[in-house]
């Protein structure tokens, strides 16, 4: 069965709402309008606008209102339309959502999640195109989600639902329309884990969310050339599944991490140090890592298009490192 | 206000006067550290509205929140162990004097970003009404909150929503060492309220019968509407902001005007002429708390530090062993 990554979610989303009496999503456009991605189109007319509630341009106001919720006994998801929004949210994300657990000295449980549609690729300018899902896994207290598959698109939000803690959940713009074969929910699935995509011993390429999907081009790519490159999809940026990677390295040798972001103080910065503290001796070269141009994304689609890492930027790195 | 209500009233309005005093004495000393903001002057609020509330219901305040906390029910005893870092504070410790929880007395913080708790307050109310508990939310902020935009947003959705939130704005005039008038371009309060299609009211934030007349009027119509009511109590603190504070933003004099209007001697004085307090009274009354609050301090003394390997404890919530394939 063909799945879109949209409809996957909308399934995913759905589900939790029937099943989760106290569970509601709140965000603006989610009702009337049907969510900005159409993630959740028809829900308000189907479930009603006490479990899809439209709420005013109030970012703050209506994340705050969900934690307050959650304190409450309910557990609500917030949608977020865009990534650059979450900024105006993020006092209570992170002063509130975060930390409230640990200075009450754990008597707190916040059970929220936060979705919200991340990355570039659309021409929507410099407002409207950022990554900020791994600024956000700086923070202690904030579980991290980047579903890059239709499969993770459609069960994450099932395990997410049931974790006490806030998760956030960042959907990729360009994912949305990406079909995907789809199977019932395997045995062993956990949101927390890192997964291999693609096996292979020349090289471990780590990545997660829109850039998996060009690491595994690349990697079918570089089969021409007789190497076999292992992909990585983190899936998971807090906590951070490091044993899969560590075990890739012990095997390749070698490590590139692809990002969306910008690479100063980058979440691919951060992957790089827990190699280098932990596989130093493994590597047969330097980790290398393939990031955003440190500019604000621009409108015209050739500018911005050389701004992300592009299919054939990472065939060349890859055959730069493996030569 | 019947005569065991006044008696209450200036117990606690009392207990809270000493609790803060001691507090200050112990910062001199050293046993309290960092930020440290006193109530003192402001004790007719917290009193007179809490008074009112039942245990089940919910308070969410600020960082001079030491009052509101000790008349929700959290002992003199697990706040000052608190402020000592201790394990038996309310907070284990991890809090300190601006983050003091909870949950089992419905008191939700103590929170350092001034406004935060508003919006929270929101989510409170709307639990309490989906899930038919009946609890009300008080939620607690001064004046500076007002110039805060998710302010704005909360007031704008509790009243477009009907979510039943007591909200006290208790106007002390200067947000840290910033005047009302020098802040905030509208300064009658409830007006800005009222724009909100919101009833709000004024209240002598100095005199205990008029706090709990007011308050008592706002819940009621919470009760009955279930719709959100703000109420401004206009009141002053004697002390500086915090500790830190060489108040050089206003005068002596000033102070010394508002001091003569201390909520605690003013009900003292209209009891005495009632005839229904004796200095005999207040001299065991002052006994009890100086005992109170002495236990406190032998108690927060003697409390243990937390372990510094449980350091990473409590970041995060375990997950519960469930099934999912069961649960979904």
């Amino acid at each position: 069965m063909k799945l879109t990554y949209r409809d996957a979610l909308r399934q995913g989303l759905k589900e939790v709402l029937l099943k989760n009496e106290n569970t509601f999503l709140i965000g603006e456009d989610v009702g009337a309008y049907g969510g900005t991605y159409a993630v959740s189109m028809d829900f308000w007319q189907e479930l009603g606008p006490e479990k899809i509630m439209d709420a005013p341009l109030s970012e703050a106001a209506f994340t705050g209102l969900a934690i307050g919720a959650a304190l409450g006994g309910l557990k609500p998801i917030v949608e977020i339309m865009t990534v650059n929004f979450s900024l105006l949210a993020m006092d209570q994300i992170i002063n509130s959502a975060a930390f409230m657990r640990y200075m009450s000295g754990g008597q707190i449980t916040i059970p929220l999640i936060i979705r919200m549609t991340t990355g570039g690729g659309r021409q929507l300018g410099a407002q409207h195109s950022n990554s900020y899902e791994g600024w956000l896994a700086h923070i202690p207290g904030l579980k991290i989600l980047v579903p890059g598959t239709v499969e993770d698109a459609r069960y994450m939000l099932r395990f997410a639902i049931l974790d006490p803690n806030p998760v956030l959940i960042f959907e990729h713009a360009l994912l949305f329309n990406m079909q995907e074969d789809f199977k019932d929910i395997p045995k062993d699935f956990s949101p927390y884990q890192a997964k291999l995509r693609k096996s292979g011993k020349a090289l471990s390429l780590i990545s997660y969310g829109g850039m998996l999907h060009k690491c595994l081009e690349a990697a079918e790519e570089m089969l021409k050339f007789g190497q076999e490159v292992e992909v990585i999809d983190l899936r998971c940026l807090r906590p951070l599944d490091e044993k899969t990677i560590f075990d890739s390295i012990q095997k390749t040798h070698r490590a590139l991490i692809v990002e969306e972001d910008w690479k100063s103080g980058s979440f691919s910065a951060e992957i790089s140090a827990r190699i280098m503290e932990n596989c130093f001796s493994d590597l047969a070269v330097p980790v290398q890592r393939l990031c955003r141009k440190e500019v604000p994304a621009a409108y015209a689609k050739h500018l911005e298009e050389s701004a992300i890492p592009q299919t054939k930027d990472i065939v060349h790195k890859l055959q730069e490192m493996l030569t | 206000m019947d005569t065991s209500m006044q008696m209450k009233m200036l117990m606690d309005m009392r207990r809270v006067r000493k609790m803060e005093e001691v507090c200050a004495e112990l910062y001199t000393k050293e046993k309290i550290r960092g930020f440290l903001h006193l109530y003192i002057g402001q004790e007719a609020v917290a009193a007179g509205v809490i008074n009112l509330l039942n245990a089940k219901d919910n308070v969410i305040a600020t960082y001079r929140e030491h009052a509101h906390a000790l008349l929700k029910g959290i002992s003199s005893r697990a706040i000052m162990a608190e402020l000592f870092g201790r394990i038996d504070g309310c907070s284990k410790g991890r809090g300190g004097s601006m983050h003091l929880y909870s949950v089992e007395n419905r008191f939700f913080g103590g929170g350092a970003i001034v406004a935060s708790g508003v919006p929270q307050s929101l989510g409170l109310a709307m639990a309490s009404k989906r899930l038919k508990e009946r609890r009300r939310t008080v939620c607690f902020f001064g004046e500076g909150a007002m110039a805060e935009g998710v302010f704005h947003e909360s007031m704008n959705i509790a009243s477009l929503w009907h979510l039943p939130v007591l909200f006290c704005c208790e106007n002390n005039l200067y947000a840290m060492g910033t005047s009302l008038m020098r802040s905030q371009s509208q300064t009658d309060l409830v007006k800005r309220a009222q724009v909100y299609v919101m009833e709000a009211n004024r209240v002598d934030g100095m005199n205990i019968f008029d706090v709990v007349e007011k308050t008592k009027q706002a819940l009621e119509y919470i009760d009955r509407e279930s719709k959100p009511f703000f109420l401004e109590f206009q009141t002053y603190r004697f002390r500086p902001h915090s500790m830190y504070d060489p108040e050089k933003y206003r005068g002596k004099a000033e102070v010394e005007k508002w001091k003569t209007r201390c909520p605690i001697e003013a009900l003292e004085k209209k009891m005495k002429e009632q005839n229904i307090l004796s200095d005999e009274q207040l001299r065991d009354m002052d006994r009890q708390i100086d005992q109170e609050l002495r236990d406190a301090v032998i108690f927060a003394d003697s409390s243990a530090l937390e372990i510094s390997s449980d350091l990473e404890k409590d970041v995060f919530a375990p997950m519960k062993d469930q099934a999912y394939e069961t649960h979904l």
